[in-house]
């Protein structure tokens, strides 16, 4: 139905070039946009319903009205961190098609006039960053960054910085201290980085996403882009869909496209005709969903309904022959090694809740320890400085949740497996000690 | 329960006493007129400086551009960004133990990346990860290591060799790479993510 806006074009060759995006009508939308009034602008941003990819889903020109107006520098800051599990949509965008993303980078400047603004890349992204800082360079060259940028009077700079691995430097107040060259510990909020940000200066901070899809809104007017999609929910949204699918990858949809012909149709559902056990719809840190919810519309509000969220749209499939505590090891794995250590909940419950997990791989767990460790789950959420905490807590509440009875029985077994074996060796002991005496 | 681990000073947090030299006074910024800097690494730095209004920002792309020069972060290089950034060797460090990417003990130069979070342990990596530690674990001059998610989940179970990201990696494809990463060559260049089409249909429809 909905024709490809962010992935317009995304496979033709030297799309990352300016020639090749401006041949395909790139760079005409930033001067439409620097000929309007900046309230028009964040108007139209507003009108458009388009809401944050990166994860929060706030309405992008709601934020862009909360930077105040006054001649105090301001910032925009894209966050090109993407390290949510499952998730590499970012990754495409800036690899195929970094020009989409500085014209809209550039628009939302303007917007809130912010004249000194950054891409924070995660340092993983070795290939991607190179490609960006040449795409950042050429738009450079040829006048579209810098003085009076189209004879419009403004004038503005653009420069990337990579992050050096932790994904807590993804949260936007973990990125902004990350950028100002420190441990990329979150800060306590409010103030929100709208009024105090970079630098202390009122900062915009955007998703890849979020940003790249702003030439298309200018090119087809809010209303246009507010037509595709469903209430609440509009426009398209990449999708990355991997684990257990036969053709994992990016796919571009109008929001509300129900998930199972996402999961089924686009993405081919799992490998020989096995069942699914369960589907992340927003990458690891949103409670996981079953195959009853495959009939969900893949949208903010539909998805909520069902208890979980969009995230950052990253649906992770778990087909039946995998294990739940094997999933919810690596979840507490990761949020454990991955937590800044700021917040005392945080910091030791993700801890716990990976200890306990690895108990019940060890056959050392009792099924009380699953009440343990759900009351553990309870007392991080909402009670941090960021939600790092809470997205482990609400997968791995979930996972309890709905596959007790799996955990429970994986209690027992490794349970018995381990009596098992210390037994043997009691009884291997016992020979010996025989062998000894006679 | 067990009890705690205690690790130098009775410290229950191993490996914090590693950038710190413990026999020495706390240093103070280094003389820049007195540090000798290898001047890529300085030109590197400086590179970094440019980009950002408040010198703090350097420090990032700093300790980027001495673990590129020596292969790691070891306290002389640390200590040489800290001429150059006007800062106390401590404030580099304390920032350099917080990323991943850093590394503060000399390892393999070659750095080999296997992701083990959730969609490629889904796809077989763990089995991938303890493969390529048996053709390279013994090796110097690599550092094997599991990762959390790359965000290359479409080409699971990868890794990234030197910042190359690679897969879906089959393990009857392990020798060949392994070979591949010792001799420095390019790996697996048909498996490759920079060279891989989009999945979406809509795409190669037009
Ligand atoms: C632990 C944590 C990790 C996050 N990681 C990312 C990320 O990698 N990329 C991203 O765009 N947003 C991430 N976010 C969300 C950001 O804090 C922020 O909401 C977002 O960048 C705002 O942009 P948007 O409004 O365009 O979505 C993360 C949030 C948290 C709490
Ligand atoms: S919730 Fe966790 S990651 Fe977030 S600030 Fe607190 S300790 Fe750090
Ligand atoms: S889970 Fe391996 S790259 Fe994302």
């Amino acid at each position: 139905m909905t024709d490809t806006l962010l992935f317009k074009n995304i496979d033709e060759p030297g799309l990352n070039t300016i020639d090749v995006y401006m041949a395909h009508g790139g760079y005409t939308q930033l001067p439409v946009a620097l000929k309007m009034e900046r309230e028009d602008l964040i108007t139209e941003l507003s009108g458009s319903g388009l809401r944050g990819r990166g994860g929060a889903g706030f309405p992008m020109g709601k934020k862009a009205s909360f930077i105040p107006k006054g001649d105090m520098q301001k910032y925009v800051v894209c966050n090109a961190d993407e390290s949510e599990p499952g998730t590499f949509k970012d990754r495409e965008l800036i690899q195929k098609n970094p020009h989409q993303l500085i014209e809209g980078l550039l628009i939302a400047a303007f917007a809130v006039d912010a004249t000194i603004n950054y891409i924070y890349i995660r340092g993983e992204y070795d290939q991607q960053a190179d490609i960006l800082d040449a795409a950042i360079a050429e738009a450079r060259e040829r006048g579209i960054i810098g003085e009076n940028i189209f004879d419009s009077g403004f004038s503005v700079q653009l420069e990337l910085a990579r992050g050096a691995g932790a994904y807590i430097c993804g949260e936007e107040t973990g990125l902004l201290d990350s950028l100002e060259g420190k441990r990329g510990n979150p800060r306590l909020k409010p103030p929100f980085p709208a009024n105090e940000g970079l630098f202390n200066g009122p900062t915009l901070i955007n998703n890849v996403e979020t940003l790249s899809a702003i030439p298309s809104i200018i090119k087809l007017g809010a209303e246009g882009y507010a037509a595709i999609g469903v209430k609440d929910s509009a426009g398209t949204k990449l999708v990355s869909i991997s684990g257990n699918v036969e053709r994992p990858g990016n796919y571009e949809v109008a929001l509300g496209t129900s998930s199972r012909e996402l999961i089924y149709g686009l993405a081919g559902g799992p490998v020989d005709g096995r069942k699914i056990k369960c589907w992340f719809p927003g990458g690891s840190s949103t409670p996981v969903l079953t195959a009853d919810d495959l009939d969900v519309g893949y949208d903010y509000d539909s998805i909520e309904a069902a208890g979980s969220m969009l995230g950052s749209g990253a649906i992770i499939v778990v087909d039946e022959t995998q294990s739940v505590v094997e999933l919810a090891y690596k979840l507490a794995k990761f949020y454990s090694h991955e937590s800044c250590g700021k917040c005392t909940p945080c910091r030791e419950g993700t801890r716990w809740t990976f200890h306990m997990v690895e108990r019940i791989k060890e056959g050392t767990a009792t099924p009380m320890d699953l009440d343990i460790m759900a009351a553990v789950q309870e007392q991080i959420i909402g009670h941090c400085l960021c939600v790092l905490g809470d997205a482990m807590a609400m997968p791995i509440g979930s996972l309890i949740a709905k596959f007790r009875d799996e955990f429970e029985a994986e209690i027992e077994a490794n349970r018995n497996e381990r009596e098992r074996k210390l037994a043997e060796e009691f009884a291997a002991a016992e020979v010996e000690i025989e062998g000894i005496s006679a | 329960m067990a009890e705690v681990r205690r690790f130098t000073h009775d410290s229950r947090i191993p490996g914090w006493d590693r950038a710190a030299d413990l026999d020495k006074e706390p240093a103070v910024v280094p003389d820049a007129a007195t540090t000798e800097v290898p001047p890529e690494l300085r030109a590197a730095i400086e590179d970094g400086m440019r980009r950002f209004p408040v010198g703090d920002s350097a420090f990032i792309p700093a300790l980027y551009a001495v673990q590129e020069h020596y292969g790691w972060c070891p306290p002389e290089g640390i200590e040489q960004a800290a001429a150059v950034l006007g800062r106390t060797p401590a404030a580099l460090s304390a920032v350099a133990t917080f990323y991943d990417m850093f590394e503060m003990e000399q390892l393999g130069r070659k750095s080999v990346y296997v992701c083990t979070n959730i969609s490629c342990s889904l796809c077989g990596a763990d089995e991938l990860l303890a493969a390529l530690e048996g053709e390279l674990g013994e090796d110097p001059d690599v550092n094997v290591r599991g990762f959390e998610c790359l965000g290359a989940c479409d080409i699971a179970p990868m890794a990234s060799v030197n910042g190359v990201y690679v897969g879906p990696i089959g393990l009857g494809e392990v020798p060949e790479l392994a070979r591949q990463i010792r001799q420095g060559d390019d790996p697996l260049p048909e498996r490759q993510l920079l060279r891989r089409p989009s999945a979406d249909p809509k795409v190669a429809e037009k």
